[in-house]
């Protein structure tokens, strides 16, 4: 629910939403827009909660009398969270509590549910991640390629993409802010006792493991989460720091385009109002050059820059030339790090000019499509 | 309220405390030591082995746990008996390259196996017929015996035993399937539960246990059957004289299709289905009147009239003129001397069909799905061409580190093949009936469109590709 993963693509949210079908009553937004995770004032990451809870307007909107019934029962656990969240004591493990952690578990493994577009994104995000990285390995292990890496999944949430990087032999330790990501992670992971030796779960945020893990990770994941960082910079370099010497870096997020702001905020909030308002900060999209431009300016060299495209009909994500809504970044650490000036400056006055960029490398996606 | 959530939520939460929900939850819904395998097949027949034996050869899956589960016992043969079998299989072309992709088409090779050229199929009620066969003189299929295909099943299945276990002499009874979209608070898992009380987790259970599925019964899925007023007898018949004994022959009674398979040069199999009281009167009748029987269904014009006679040449006349090239002429089945003892077997025959292939953590296999009548020989090439379909899902699956029984690569596989096996069930079963008549219309319009399909080449080609694949 709150934090972590959220799905940052007005797509992938809004088709989530319809194809769970009787998730109602999400609309109300809580006024708290953005919680400090770090009490360390010069590396606060900022996350966006987003915990829905019940609003009986909203649920005259679907016509069915069971699916308004299902509502009511889901929005009870919802309630339940929500209450919790604002009471005080945290240290007491109540029946109620185990309830609603189970109630996000469901969410967030549900295949068909309003994660679903996350679940699908993993055909294409973890064969880049996966091919990426054994470019740099001589060979491997046929059934686990990635036997032997040590990456690093940031805003992990519910272990979506956490799981199969596990399943493919790397150790995967997965960071999350929200505590009932984590718990929810902890508690999907512990039933395959492979996962389970492979897969370390930790509520933090990346600032607070840059020094414990300094230069530990061959690859670093940050997907669908740039676009809920507060300061980019800042989180760039902290995902600099906990790289290995030509450790890569992944990023998937969304563009900041005039498509996107149509798409995203006009239509999927204010018009269709299947997104409740306010949930994209359009502000914060990053766009390809601007994350381009930081990653370069922060001694991380860009390998490829990629187009997404959710088809929200067959449910399934596919590479696109077009970068101009959802994108996948490689970058790999570059051994010497290059101070030149800030990449603010060169971005000046970015934001009021959003225009649909195309791929900046060309030749990645004849070879992506493959 | 901001604040005090901002302080609740990043205040160091002692250790104990964020564990302790976990280790109730854990503790709670009994996160049990049973031993979780990635796939479990269910059933050791030629179809399920063949599975396990793809998985284990499959690079992908050299870090994955698999188990066959077959309730009869191993059987090995130390060494090939002197006689055939009488159940034999008829293996594409298509078939044979699954089974050489893990190296068990090696071994039936160096066993016994026979390859046919040509296949002649022929109405018992005109002189109406289709010749298929390869000019580039390819193999238009095998005839191997089952025990064959089992034993370099078996063979294959030792060479990767340390990814795949076999449990012989080991059943099912009870399948409990996890919640809708996975109940958190259980184990997310299909568990099995053995004849001996022992109990088992996997991922993906493969029901490869037959028509009669346990699976599919215990999953709930709707199956479509019926049976047909027919029995298959089988047996092994010794020819008159050796041949070259490379063309499979089939001819369609009223009562129904009587089929004669190549196994060397002078030993060829039976397959012949009849009603159930003609199969029983055939089974037990003596050796000599079973053999009269043969040559007479397979030479007699009993069934001709001078009507339908008339018609047919009349086509076939148009044909030539039409396309005067080589019209390949009727040829004469080889006739049978005797029959071997006790290989005289009958077994009751029907259509199957399961209307579905998948649900989550559960895709069925060959006849668990499909049950077809023996005429087109396709039954266990239905069940490998499963095998390569699942195996290639599967294979994409573990190399994207998917949970192996997700829906939405199962999905795929019961797209690629209910494609497949819809057409080859419908067009059996039509084949079926409309061979199983002596009326004149019927025979009609069945004796032209043979000649018609059999002067087509691009046609016969078409049909000739579907049923090799």
């Amino acid at each position: 629910m709150g934090g972590g993963r959220l799905l940052s693509s007005f797509w992938g949210r809004s088709l989530g939403v319809l194809r769970a079908g009787c998730r109602v009553g999400q609309a109300q937004r809580p006024r708290l827009t953005s919680w400090a995770v770090c009490s360390n004032s010069q590396l606060i990451w900022t996350l966006q909660s987003k915990p829905w809870v019940f609003d009986e307007y909203r649920t005259m909107w679907f016509k069915s009398c069971r699916m308004t019934f299902l509502s009511l029962n889901r929005m009870k656990s919802y309630w339940q969270l929500w209450t919790r969240l604002y009471s005080t004591s945290q240290t007491t493990v109540d029946s109620n509590e185990v309830k609603t952690f189970l109630a996000m578990a469901h969410k967030w493994w549900d295949e068909e549910g309003m994660f679903a577009p996350l679940h699908s994104m993993n055909d294409l995000r973890v064969p880049f991640i996966r091919d990426n990285l054994l470019k740099t390995v001589a060979n491997h292990h046929p059934g686990k390629p990635l036997s032997g890496m040590k990456i690093l999944d940031v805003g992990c949430g519910g272990g979506l993409l956490t799981e199969p990087l596990g399943r493919l032999g790397a150790s995967v330790f997965g960071i999350d802010p929200v505590d009932e990501n984590i718990k929810t992670a902890q508690h999907h992971k512990a039933f395959d006792p492979v996962l389970d030796k492979r897969i370390e779960y930790r509520v933090c945020s990346l600032e607070e493991i840059v020094e414990e893990t300094e230069e530990t990770f061959d690859a670093v994941i940050a997907s669908e989460v740039v676009e809920h960082v507060a300061d980019l910079e800042t989180f760039i370099q902290c995902c600099r720091q906990v790289l290995k010497p030509t450790g890569s870096l992944f990023i998937t997020t969304i563009n900041k385009t005039q498509l996107s702001y149509a798409l995203g905020i006009v239509f999927a909030e204010q018009i269709a109002g299947i997104v409740p308002k306010g949930t994209h900060t359009w502000e914060k999209f990053v766009s390809p050059e601007k994350l381009e431009s930081i990653l370069e300016s922060n001694g991380l060299s860009v390998q490829t820059v990629a187009g997404m495209l959710y088809n929200p009909f067959s449910g399934y994500w596919h590479w696109n030339e077009n970068t101009s809504l959802n994108y996948a970044a490689h970058a790999v650490k570059s051994m010497v790090p290059d101070h030149s000036g800030p990449a603010e400056v060169v971005f000046k006055g970015e934001t009021e000019e959003p225009q649909a960029e195309v791929s900046t490398i060309p030749g990645v996606h004849g070879e992506l499509k493959k | 309220m901001a604040t005090r959530l901002a302080v609740s939520r990043c205040g160091p939460l002692p250790a104990a405390a964020r564990r302790s929900p976990l280790v109730s939850c854990r503790r709670w819904f009994g996160a049990s030591a049973d031993t979780v395998y990635d796939v479990v097949v269910s059933g050791g027949g030629m179809v399920g082995a063949a599975m396990a034996c793809a998985l284990g050869h499959d690079i992908h899956f050299h870090d994955k746990k698999i188990l066959l589960l077959e309730a009869g016992p191993k059987k090995v043969l130390e060494k090939l008996p002197e006689t055939y079998s009488n159940r034999v299989s008829s293996i594409s072309p298509g078939s044979a390259t699954l089974l050489s992709s893990f190296g068990a088409w090696d071994h039936i090779c160096n066993m016994r196996y026979r390859a046919f050229r040509r296949m002649q199929v022929w109405d018992g009620c005109s002189e109406a017929l289709i010749m298929f066969d390869k000019d580039n003189l390819d193999d238009m299929g095998y005839i191997v015996e089952n025990d064959v295909i089992m034993n370099a099943l078996t063979k294959q299945l030792e060479a990767v035993s340390d990814r795949v276990t076999v449990l012989y002499r080991s059943k099912a009874v009870g399948y409990s399937w996890p919640g809708p979209f996975s109940m958190a608070d259980s184990s997310p898992w299909v568990h099995i539960t053995l004849g001996d009380g022992s109990t088992l987790q996997t991922t993906l259970l493969i029901g490869a246990d037959g028509h009669n599925s346990g699976v599919r019964q215990a999953a709930g899925i709707q199956n479509v059957s019926w049976n047909y007023d027919q029995s298959a007898v089988v047996a092994t018949l010794h020819l008159s004289e050796a041949t070259e004994n490379n063309v499979a022959w089939q001819r369609f009674l009223p009562s129904g299709p009587i089929a004669l398979l190549p196994l060397s040069d002078t030993l060829s199999s039976l397959v012949w289905s009849t009603s159930h009281d003609h199969a029983a009167q055939l089974v037990s009748m003596d050796k000599e009147e079973f053999v009269d029987a043969i040559n007479s269904a397979f030479w007699s014009d009993a069934n001709h009239t001078d009507f339908i006679g008339s018609a047919g040449s009349m086509l076939q006349y148009a044909v030539a003129l039409l396309k005067p090239s080589k019209v390949s002429a009727r040829q004469l089945p080889p006739s049978v001397a005797k029959v071997d003892a006790k290989s005289r077997v009958l077994f009751p025959l029907g259509l199957g069909h399961a209307a579905e292939y998948v649900r989550p953590r559960v895709a069925l296999i060959g006849d668990a799905a499909h049950r077809v009548h023996p005429l087109a020989g396709q039954g266990v090439n239905m069940g490998f061409g499963d095998i390569s379909s699942l195996l290639h899902h599967l294979s994409t699956a573990a190399f994207s580190g998917k949970d192996l029984g997700s829906m939405s690569h199962l999905t795929g596989y019961e797209t690629d093949r209910q494609r497949h096996n819809t057409a080859l069930l419908a067009a059996t079963d039509l084949l079926k009936r409309l061979y199983s008549t002596s009326a004149t219309p019927l025979v009609l319009l069945r004796t032209w469109g043979l000649q018609v399909t059999n002067a087509v080449s691009p046609l016969k080609e078409q049909i000739m590709a579907f049923a090799c694949k």
